[in-house]
C-alpha cells in the first residue's frame, strides 16, 4: 500500500484513477438514486397506512398523506375484520419457540461434528450437505398428511417442531465451532468436566457470535414463513400474520390502507432486530459463500 | 462404564437432530417418492397404483408447463440481471473511500428481511395500473402510457423479475463482497501496474478468483427461482393470474396438493422441481468451469 502514490491511483482498489473526482460523483449519484428506488416502496407503504382509501386510489398520487387518519389502525387492531393482535402474538410465539429449539439442536449436533471423532462421521456428514440443497417443497404433502396423522393440524407444533430440524442451521454451528480450541476442551476433560457441562460452559459461551447471528436468521424465517403455516393452521385464532394478511387481501382488497397498517407492524420487529443486530449479521451471514 | 460413555457422547450430541431430521425429513422424502406412483384424491380416499402415470401426465399438463416456463424464465432473470447487478453494486461498494459505504449495504440489504406477503402487499401498490407508483411517477412524466404491469401477461414475469431485483440485489452484493475480500489487492495491483485495463483486470484476474462465490450466489439464485410464492401469489393471486402467467411452480404444487387434494400427483411436481434444481446447478457448475484457468 505504502509504494502506491495516492492520487495516481486509488488505494484500495488498485485502478488507475484519471478523473477520481468526477467518477466518484457519478457513482455516488446513482448510487443515491438505487437508494431512492429501494427506499421508495418503504416509504410508500408506510405512507400509505395512514392514508384514507380514497387518497390512496386517488390522482393525483400523493406519497405523503394529504389528511394523516390513524382509521386504518384502530379498525385493523378492533378485531373486528380479523383478529390481527393474536394472529401477531402467534407469529411471535412461533418464531421465539422456533428459534429457540432450532439453536439448541443445532448446536448440539454442531458440538458433535466439530469437537468428536465417531465411526460414521463422513457419511452423516455428507448427507447434511446433500440435504442444503434439495428442495423442501417434496416434502409438503407427506408432510401435511404426517401433521393429519398425528392430529397437530391447526397447531402451532405443526410449524415449531419440522422447523427446529435445519440442516443449514447445523451446518453452520458445526462451521463456528470447529473454531474452538480443542485445547480448551482437552484440558477441562482432564479436569473432569462431564461432555455436557463442556458443551455448556465452554463450547456454547465460545459460539456466542455464531448463535447470534443463527438466532436473527431462524428468527426472521419463520416471522416472514408463508407457505407451511398456510397449509398447516386451519382457524382464524391460529393464523400467523402473514396468513392473516393474506386473507385480508382477499376479503377487503378495497381497504388496503388497513392492509398497509398491518404490513407495517409485523415489519416494526425485523427493523428492531436488524438494527440491533445488524453488524454482526452483515459480517458473518457470508460465512458459508466464501468457502463455497 | 467411562469407557461406554465416552463413546456414547458425540451421539448423544447429534441424535436430536437426526431423530429429527429421520422423522420430518427422510421419512417424508422417501413418502413423497411412494406417494408420486398413486392417484390420491383427498384425505382417507384409496390410494391408487398408476406406476409412472403420474410422470408422464406431467408433460402433457399444459398448466404444470406455463409453471415450469414461468419459473425458469424468472430463474433467467435471477441469473443475467439480478446476480450482474449484485456484482455491479459489489464491485462499487467495495471501494472503501465511499462516504456512507456502510450505510448503503444496510439499506440495499433491507428489503431481503422484509416478508415476502408484505413484499406483495407493497409492490401490489408500485405495480398498480391506474393508481400505481411507477405508471404515475417514473412513465407518465416520460410520456410513456401506462403499462398493465400485474394484468398483461406479457408484463407479468417482468414485473416479478423487478420484484427481486429490489429484494435480492443486496444480499447478493454482500456474498460477492465477501468474496472480493478474500481476493489479495496485491494481485490486482500486480495486473494494473502491468498494463492491464480495467476490464482485463476485472474479466481475468477479479472473476476467476470470484468463482467459488459466483457459483454459491448463483446455485441459491436457482434454488430460490423455484422456491418463489408468497410474492406471486399475493401479487397476481394464488391461481396465477391472467392465462397463469404468473403461475410458479410452488403455487401450482400448492394448489395441486391443497386446494384440489391430489396427493399423489403434487408428490410427482415436487419431484419434478427437486430433478430440474439438480440439473440446473449440475449445468451450472459445468458452464463455470470455463473460468477455471488455472
Amino acid at each position: 500500500m505504502a509504494a502506491v502514490t495516492p492520487g495516481s491511483i486509488d488505494r484500495k482498489a488498485g485502478q488507475p484513477m484519471r478523473w477520481p473526482g468526477i467518477e466518484t460523483g457519478l457513482v455516488y449519484v446513482l448510487l443515491v438514486l438505487s437508494a431512492i428506488l429501494v427506499g421508495a416502496p418503504f416509504v410508500y407503504m408506510i405512507a400509505g397506512s395512514f392514508k384514507f382509501n380514497a387518497e390512496i386510489f386517488g390522482i393525483p398520487l400523493t406519497i405523503l398523506p394529504r389528511n394523516p387518519t390513524l382509521e386504518n389502525y384502530s379498525r385493523l387492531l378492533s378485531g373486528d375484520e380479523i383478529p390481527y393482535l393474536r394472529q401477531f402474538a402467534n407469529s411471535a410465539i412461533i418464531a421465539v419457540s422456533q428459534t429457540a429449539l432450532t439453536l439448541l439442536v443445532a448446536s448440539m449436533v454442531g458440538w458433535g461434528f466439530a469437537k468428536f471423532e465417531f465411526k460414521g462421521k463422513r457419511v452423516l456428514f455428507i448427507i447434511l450437505l446433500a440435504t442444503l440443497t434439495f428442495p423442501f417443497q417434496v416434502t409438503l404433502v407427506p408432510l401435511f398428511l404426517m401433521m393429519v396423522r398425528i392430529g397437530w393440524l391447526d397447531t402451532y407444533w405443526a410449524i415449531i417442531i419440522p422447523g427446529a430440524v435445519s440442516a443449514f442451521g447445523a451446518f453452520f454451528m458445526r462451521q463456528s465451532m470447529l473454531a474452538v480450541p480443542s485445547e480448551l476442551v482437552d484440558a477441562a476433560r482432564i479436569d473432569g468436566a462431564s461432555d455436557w457441562g463442556i458443551f455448556w460452559r465452554i463450547g456454547l459461551p465460545l459460539s456466542r457470535g455464531a448463535l447470534s447471528v443463527l438466532a436473527v436468521l431462524v428468527f426472521l424465517a419463520s416471522w416472514n414463513d408463508y407457505l407451511w403455516p398456510l397449509i398447516v393452521l386451519r382457524s382464524t385464532e391460529k393464523f400467523t400474520y402473514p396468513v392473516g394478511l393474506a386473507t385480508l387481501i382477499g376479503l377487503y382488497r378495497v381497504e388496503y390502507g388497513m392492509i398497509l397498517a398491518g404490513a407495517f407492524i409485523a415489519t416494526l420487529p425485523i427493523i428492531a432486530i436488524f438494527i440491533a443486530g445488524r453488524n454482526q449479521l452483515l459480517n458473518n451471514l457470508t460465512i458459508g459463500a466464501i468457502k463455497g | 462404564m467411562a469407557k461406554w460413555r465416552r463413546q456414547a457422547a458425540p451421539y448423544l450430541f447429534i441424535s436430536p437432530f437426526f431423530i429429527g431430521y429421520a422423522i420430518f425429513f427422510l421419512y417424508p422424502v422417501l413418502w413423497a417418492l411412494y406417494l408420486s406412483f398413486f392417484q390420491q384424491v383427498g384425505i382417507g380416499s384409496e390410494p391408487k397404483f398408476i406406476g409412472l402415470g403420474n410422470y408422464l401426465n406431467l408433460f402433457e399438463d399444459e398448466t404444470f408447463l406455463k409453471a415450469l416456463f414461468n419459473t425458469s424464465y424468472y430463474a433467467v432473470g435471477s441469473i443475467f440481471v439480478i446476480v450482474p447487478a449484485a456484482l455491479l453494486l459489489a464491485l462499487v461498494l467495495f471501494r472503501r473511500i465511499l462516504p456512507g459505504r456502510e450505510f448503503f449495504r444496510l439499506f440495499f440489504f433491507s428489503p431481503n428481511i422484509t416478508a415476502g406477503v408484505v413484499v406483495g402487499i407493497i409492490f401490489t401498490l408500485v405495480f398498480g395500473a391506474e393508481y400505481g407508483l411507477i405508471n404515475n411517477y417514473l412513465l407518465k412524466p416520460l410520456g410513456i402510457p401506462a403499462v398493465r404491469w400485474l394484468q398483461d401477461p406479457a408484463w407479468i414475469m417482468p414485473s416479478i423479475i423487478i420484484v427481486g431485483l429490489w429484494r435480492y440485489t443486496g444480499i447478493n452484493a454482500l456474498y460477492f463482497m465477501a468474496g472480493l475480500q478474500t481476493i489479495s489487492m496485491e494481485v490486482r495491483e500486480a495486473a494494473t501496474i502491468d498494463g492491464a485495463s480495467r476490464w482485463q483486470v476485472f474479466r481475468f484476474v477479479t472473476l476467476p478468483l470470484l468463482r467459488p462465490t459466483l457459483v454459491f450466489v448463483l446455485t441459491f439464485a436457482i434454488i430460490g427461482s423455484y422456491n418463489l410464492f408468497a410474492e406471486p401469489s399475493i401479487l397476481v393471486g394464488a391461481q396465477g393470474g391472467t392465462n397463469n402467467a404468473g403461475l410458479f411452480m410452488t403455487m401450482y404444487l400448492y394448489l395441486t396438493g391443497f386446494r384440489f387434494l391430489k396427493f399423489g400427483y403434487a408428490a410427482s411436481i415436487g419431484y419434478a422441481l427437486a430433478v430440474v434444481i439438480l440439473l440446473l446447478t449440475l449445468l451450472q457448475g459445468r458452464l463455470l468451469g470455463i473460468f477455471r484457468e488455472d
